[in-house]
């Protein structure tokens, strides 16, 4: 057993074999140098970690309802600066709220709003697995254009969902908070110099994290790294954070790989890639392409608000 | 009114999850370069970084505890040298 990383999340939670959500918050809260408090909305995270009578968190551990994650955390930060001014406790304390991309994108996103506009000191990580996979995958806000999900499912006159993803970045960043980043699990090392840097941030911050779900976007259970670096190297998911708002891209791709080969691995896309359906592949590949011009335009733009 | 109710983190009420596994990692001590990327990656944390003294030099190795390994098989995936093996 890994005595440092299971210091503050032990295993024994019932997370699916090859789930990548454990390794993006232990490797989260070893970045933090001082007692940190976690706050979770309803999602994979909480019912896996927290099966009656175990608990696998071993630092306080806050869960309250789904949409109210954020106004939990800002609440408990509140109280504790409360008590700091009235000396009843001395130390540095940080707070961490981990919530699924429905948690955040859909259900939680007025008070995560909330949160960043009255500027609590709270680092907020979104492990982003593009639907909600906790209830048998279900499309949420954050699910890709073509995906086979149980709500859109592809078939004879339909090829998955036909909505595209919510920017949650720019939502994010319209708050004018400090520092926020978009990570991916499959670059842990990426992570957690962007989770330290967040952590170090006084004030709100923000993390969004890819996070493969093997159970529904159908992959071999060995695979999720595999996959999360083909998001990156395919420019799906770009690596960039964005401090005081200026964007700076953490890796650019010489030659970005075309999606396709990032389509092919996951079964929920497997209807793509029939001859029918070229002209929605296409429309993915520019779609992409376009974002990720459109990112680079942003960075060379320098501060581009405040 | 019922206030809520607070868990506290025992370990013996953990969930026995090295049960779910139907293949197990094995490793190779010979080819393992002790990178630590197994490390980094496995979702259970069930892997650390052991030293040994092989030869007058020190060396470093994964070593695996199965305990609550749910045989998913990241750990053979990531592998540069393909140390581990899924049997």
């Amino acid at each position: 057993m890994n005595k440092k990383l299971t210091e503050k999340f032990y295993p024994g939670h019932a997370t699916c074999a090859g789930c990548g959500i454990p390794a993006i918050v232990r490797h989260v809260l070893d970045e933090a140098d001082c007692p940190v408090v976690v706050i979770n909305a309803t999602g994979c995270l909480e019912v896996t970690s927290t099966l009656y009578p175990y608990s696998a968190w071993k630092v306080p551990y806050i869960h309250n309802a789904f949409e109210n994650a954020a106004a939990t955390a800002a609440g408990v930060e509140t109280a504790y600066r409360a008590l700091k001014k009235k000396g009843k406790i001395k130390d540095k304390m940080k707070f961490v709220v981990f919530a699924g991309d429905g948690g955040t994108f859909d259900i939680g996103l007025q008070a995560l709003s909330g949160m960043l506009e009255r500027g609590h000191d709270v680092l907020y990580v979104a492990y982003d697995n593009e639907g909600y996979m906790n209830t048998g995958g279900q499309r949420s806000s954050a699910t890709p254009v073509g995906a086979d999900m149980e709500t859109t499912p592809a078939g004879k006159k339909s090829s998955g969902n036909k909505l595209p993803r919510k920017d949650m970045m720019e939502i994010v960043k319209s708050h004018h908070i400090k520092y926020l980043a978009q990570a991916n699990v499959a670059y842990i090392e990426d992570l957690r110099k962007k989770a330290r840097k967040a952590l170090e941030t006084e004030g709100p911050s923000f993390l969004l994290v890819l996070q493969p779900c093997t159970n529904v976007w159908k992959f071999p259970t060995s695979d999720y790294v595999k996959i999360g670096k083909l998001a990156t190297e395919t420019n799906y998911w770009p690596l960039y954070e964005i401090e005081d708002g200026r964007y700076i891209l953490n890796l650019k791709i010489e030659k970005p790989k075309k999606i396709e080969e990032y389509l092919k691995t996951q079964k929920r896309f497997g209807h793509l890639l029939s001859p029918k359906n070229k002209e929605l592949v296409k429309n993915i590949q520019e779609n992409i392409n376009r974002e990720w011009e459109g990112l680079i335009e942003r960075e060379n733009g320098g501060i581009v608000e405040q | 009114m019922n206030k809520g109710s607070i868990l506290k983190h025992k370990i013996k009420n953990a969930a026995d999850t090295g049960a779910w596994r139907n293949q197990s990692p094995y490793l190779d001590k010979k080819t393992c370069i002790g990178c630590g990327n197994c490390v980094k990656y496995c979702p259970d944390a069930c892997i650390v970084l052991r030293e040994a003294v092989k030869k007058g030099k020190k060396v470093k190795f994964a070593n695996i505890d199965k305990k609550f390994c749910k045989g998913c098989g990241v750990c053979a995936q990531v592998c540069p040298v393909k140390a581990i093996a899924m049997k």
